[in-house]
This record gives C-alpha cells, structure tokens and sequence, in this order.
C-alpha cells in the first residue's frame, strides 16, 4: 500500500502542537508532586481559599449574563437582517484582539468609581473579554436550524416566541451550552483586566501574580495547580455533558 | 375560500408579478410551473412567513394578509418536510394541538386517529432522522392535518421521493383526501401530480400565473406557445376505467395497465397517427374522428380532432397534411398504441 506522506508530515507538525499544550501542565503537576507540603498548606490558607471561591462565583455570574444577553442577540443576528448588521458582527470580535490591560483601562476611564474594586468591576472585565464566544456560538448555533422549522411551527399556530422556544432553542442548545463553557473558562482565565480594575475582591488569578511577585515560584505554584485542576476539570465535565446531550439526540 | 389578489414579490431571485386566484373548499388546487418560478415564494407569502409587496390574501372572505403565520389557520407543508428534529413522530403530530392547549386526551386521540389514517401509527416512538422519505412526508401531513386547518400549503410533496414510492403515494392522497377531506394549495413541476391529483391548476411560468382552469382544459387548450410548449401533454382524457378499458364519453380506449374508477389519461399529440384509410396496424386504439381545426406550427401542424364526444390534438408534418388533404370538416382515422397512453 502506498503511504500517505503528507498526512504523516501534518501530523507530526501537529503533534509539535499538542505537546507544547500538554507538557507545561504535566510538568506543573509532575514538580509539585514532589512538594505535597507545600500544597497541603496552601489548600489550609484561608486567603487561597477565599480567592479560588471569587474567581468561581464570578467566572459563573459572568457566563450566566452573556448567556441572558448573548442568546438573544445572537438569534437576532442568524435571523434578520438589518442595516449595520456587518458592523454589529465585526465589533462583537474586538474585545478578542483588544489587549486586555486596554480594556481595563477602557472600563475604568468609562465606569470608574462604580466598577473600581468590586464584584461589579471583576464581572465587567471577564464579561467584555469573554461574551463574544457565547454570542458567537448561539449566532451559529440558530444559523444551524432550518427557518422552515419555525415557519411551520408558525403555521401551526405558534407565536414566534414559542417557535424559539420549542424548536430553534432546543436545537442550538449544544452549540449555545459549549458557548457559554468558554465564555466561562476564557472568564475564569481572564488577568490583565481584573489586576486595574478590581485588584480586589481578590481573584484566584490575581493572588497568583501576587504571590508570585512577593514570595516567588514555590509560592505561587500550588494556588497555579489548584486553578488548573478546578478550571480544567470543570471544563472537561462540562464539555462531557453537552457532547453526551449532544450525542443523545 | 382562499383568494389571492394580485400578488407581486421580488425575492432574492424570484419575482412574483400580480398572481390571481382562488381555491374552494375542497378543491385540490395545484399550481405547476418549472423549478425558480417562485412557486415556493408564491405558498410562503400565502402562508405569512414573506411578506408580499403588493396585493392582498383573503380567506373566507377576511384579508389575512397582515396576519402572522399563526393566525392565518393554514397549514404549510415545504419540500423538506421540516419535521421537528428534537421531538418524537408523537410529538410532531401534536404540536399544533399542544400549542392550542388542548386536553391530553384529546391531543392523544386525534393523534392515534391521523396516525391510523396515514399508516405510521407504529412510528409514533421515532424520531423523524430515522424515518423513510415516505415516512416523513406522512408525518408532516399528519402533522399540519392535526390543526384542521383551513387549506394545506403543500410545496412538491412528492419531490423527494423515489419513483416507486411516488406513485404509491399519490394514490394514497387520493384516499386521504376522500377520508380527511381537505382543501389542498399544491405546488409542483410534475405533471403528473398535477393530473392525478388535481381539480384545477394555474400555470406558473417566471413568476405570472398565466393560466387558470380545470386540468383537462389547461392541459388540452394551453391559453399561449409558452404554456403548450411547458405542458407538452395536450391530450387529457377523463373516464372511467375498467381493467384494461377506460370508457370515456363514448369513446373506448384500451390502457397498458389495468386501472379502475374515474382516472385520467394523458396521450402526446406527436403519438398520434392520422390516415385518410382504416389503420391497419397493431395500434390497438383506432377511431374515425373529424377534423375540426388545423393549426401551423411551423414545421409541425396541429390538428384538432373530434372523436365522438372527446377532443383530441395530434400533431402531423405539413407535408402529411397536403397528401392527406386534412381540412376542417374532413373525416380521418386517428390511431395510437395502447403504450402512448400515460395513465395517472
């Protein structure tokens, strides 16, 4: 049998890829198995602790608001048509290339005060960075499901409020869903904003940098390892039910 | 029942220019037109998912054209059928009744009873991916009859079907018609469906209804070349039939099938045979008739025959008609094989 070389070479290219993914974090493991102490200790800090729980609670209210706000503006954006729709669209992608100390300091200059050191002021920075994935998947998602679907649920009598709920949001509930994980893992990983917008409530992140800065690598490790675990394990959880809910229908 | 007042809509490609009809209650009405003459605009703009830029729609006498589609009670059925993917065959049916609120029971009743009527009463627990083409399309007739709507909207029914499947099929709407009794919007390019199922049809050529009338009529006195030239089937005859024998208005024609009840016949003029003599041939159809009108064509002529009570066109080369000396008035032979005839 011939071979097929070419695939060969892309895969080797490829593989260069994965591994550069998948090597730091074994390694991160892999070193701070050899200090479990420090670990232990660092799961007994109350000031880890408190952290971590900030950066879940606002990783989640901030997918919970871009799925409330995105879902809508994305079904609007598959089913109409309008005037601007191009710039609408185009500037749903700018917070992606814009750098994200930039949008710490575009929020402050706008909202100042009210977002200064808050919860309010770390939802708004994971929320600029980090809706445009559920917009952009629920936008794909609706443009997925046949229009005729909801002209015949029409037809059959169905406000079109109903349509969306029977037919148009059930069938891009995958797409939406696996959206909204990133939304929620691009927030939870979000740094550059949140350090000039809200240092405090401290966040997971932030703590990391800082305890990087005072007390150096060893410090800073553990908190690292413990965000990994919980990011990545949610993530892959998460990821798991909506490719099985997927796969189920 | 329904009327439609001039009509005009351009829609990406397709241009809608001041259709004009009307349905009755009851009647199977099909508008036949080649692919991209805006049939499908014309059944979305009726139905209320486009809105037309000019003309208006009445039903029952009220003009709907500004409802939304769920107000109109229509019922539309489009190409792909659209079946509700995340729902069960179950499910699908019951739609419109669920959203009407109807008691359970009842939505469970009238399911059972469509479900018995079309045949899928053992797919009820499916979902509509696993379904045949056939399937599916009962499905969706079951489900937009479940509404008792006032009209069904139905574009190319039959379109995705394979042959064999077709014609079972449009046999079947026959019966369901008889059994259901529903008022049909059909839109089709088949002729076929058009013949069989049809009680009158508009032709629809770029996005004009250029003619309106019962099938026999349209298909046997095309209103202009263009019309003639789509239809191509001049020759519709209605009987009834027997076997082999299809007895219509005196006239008895020997059929390549066996067939039975009142049914329709289908002959090309260019199949037809003339003869200033007895044929004799195995032509099994042979009949004296008079001409009664003649028609240049440029290469071809169309003659138009009188056979008893029915009117036939064949079309004869200019040079036949000098030899025969076919003019209006003359008696001819008129022949064609029994295999010419296109039962439907």
């Amino acid at each position: 049998m011939r071979r097929d070389y070419t695939l060969y070479l892309f895969a080797a290219l490829g593989t260069f890829l994965i591994a550069y993914i998948a090597v730091p974090i074994a390694v991160i493991f892999l070193k701070q198995a050899s200090d479990v102490g420090m670990l232990v200790k660092t799961l007994h800090d109350p000031y880890v602790i408190e952290a971590i729980r900030n950066s879940l609670l606002t990783a989640t209210a901030t997918a919970l608001i871009a799925l409330l706000l995105g879902v809508p503006l994305g079904y609007v954006l598959a089913r109409k048509d309008f005037p601007g729709k191009s710039a609408v669209q185009a500037l749903v992608d700018v917070p992606i290339v814009i750098p994200h100390s930039v949008v710490g300091i575009m929020l402050l200059v706008t909202f100042s005060n009210s977002i200064l050191d808050s919860y309010r002021g770390i939802i708004a920075a994971m929320l600029f960075v980090s809706a445009p994935f559920t917009i952009n998947a629920a936008r794909d998602g609706f443009l997925a499901v046949d229009e005729k679907l909801e002209a015949v649920a029409r037809t059959l009598g169905a406000s079109r409020w109903r349509a969306f709920l029977s037919i148009s949001f059930p069938m891009a509930f995958p797409s939406i869903a696996s959206g909204a994980i990133m939304t929620w893992a691009r927030a939870i990983s979000e740094v550059g904003a949140i350090l000039i917008v809200a240092y405090y409530p401290k966040t997971a992140q932030v703590l990391i940098l800082e305890y990087f800065n005072n007390y150096g690598l060893r410090a800073s490790r553990p908190i690292a390892v413990i965000m990994v675990s919980l990011s990545l394990g949610i993530f892959v959880i998460l990821r798991w039910l909506v490719g099985r809910k997927n796969a189920g229908s | 029942m329904l009327e439609v007042r001039g009509i005009s809509k351009d829609y990406r490609e397709f241009h809608l220019r001041d259709v004009t009809f009307s349905v009755g209650r009851g009647e199977h009405f099909i508008v036949l037109g080649p692919s991209g003459a805006g049939k499908t605009v014309l059944l979305e703009v009726i139905a209320g998912i486009i809105e037309p830029d000019s003309g208006r729609i009445f039903l029952n006498g009220e003009d709907i054209t500004d409802l939304p589609p769920e107000k109109r009670g229509l019922a539309y059925i489009p190409q792909n059928y659209a079946l509700f993917p995340n729902m069960s065959v179950f499910d699908n049916i019951a739609f419109g009744l669920k959203v009407r609120k109807v008691p359970k029971a009842e939505i469970e009743q009238k399911v059972r009873e469509l479900s018995e009527v079309l045949g899928i009463s053992h797919l009820l627990k499916r979902k509509p991916k696993t379904l045949s083409g056939g399937e599916q399309q009962r499905v969706a007739i079951a489900r937009a009859l479940a509404v008792e709507p006032e009209l069904l909207l139905l574009d190319e029914p039959f379109a995705n079907l394979d042959v064999q499947t077709r014609g079972r099929l449009i046999n079947e709407m026959k019966r369901w018609k008889k059994e259901l009794g529903f008022t049909a919007l059909h839109v089709t390019h088949s002729f076929e469906e058009a013949v069989s199922l049809g009680d009158r049809v508009g032709v629809m050529l770029n996005g004009r209804l250029v003619q309106v009338g019962p099938v026999r009529e349209v298909f046997s006195r095309p209103a202009s070349e263009e019309v003639a030239k789509f239809l191509g089937f001049e020759n519709i005859v209605e009987g009834v039939a027997e076997g082999r024998v299809l007895r219509a208005n005196g006239l008895v024609i020997e059929l390549p099938i066996e067939a039975s009840g009142k049914i329709r016949i289908g002959i090309r003029p260019e199949d037809i045979v003339l003869s200033d003599e007895p044929l004799k041939s195995s032509m099994r159809n042979t009949f004296q008739a008079e001409v009664v009108g003649i028609e240049e064509l440029g290469p071809l002529v169309r003659v138009r025959l009188k056979v008893d009570g029915v009117e036939l066109s064949a079309f004869v080369t200019r040079s036949s008609v000098l030899e025969l000396g076919i003019e209006a008035g003359k008696n001819v032979w008129v022949g064609f094989k029994a295999s010419a005839v296109h039962v439907f």
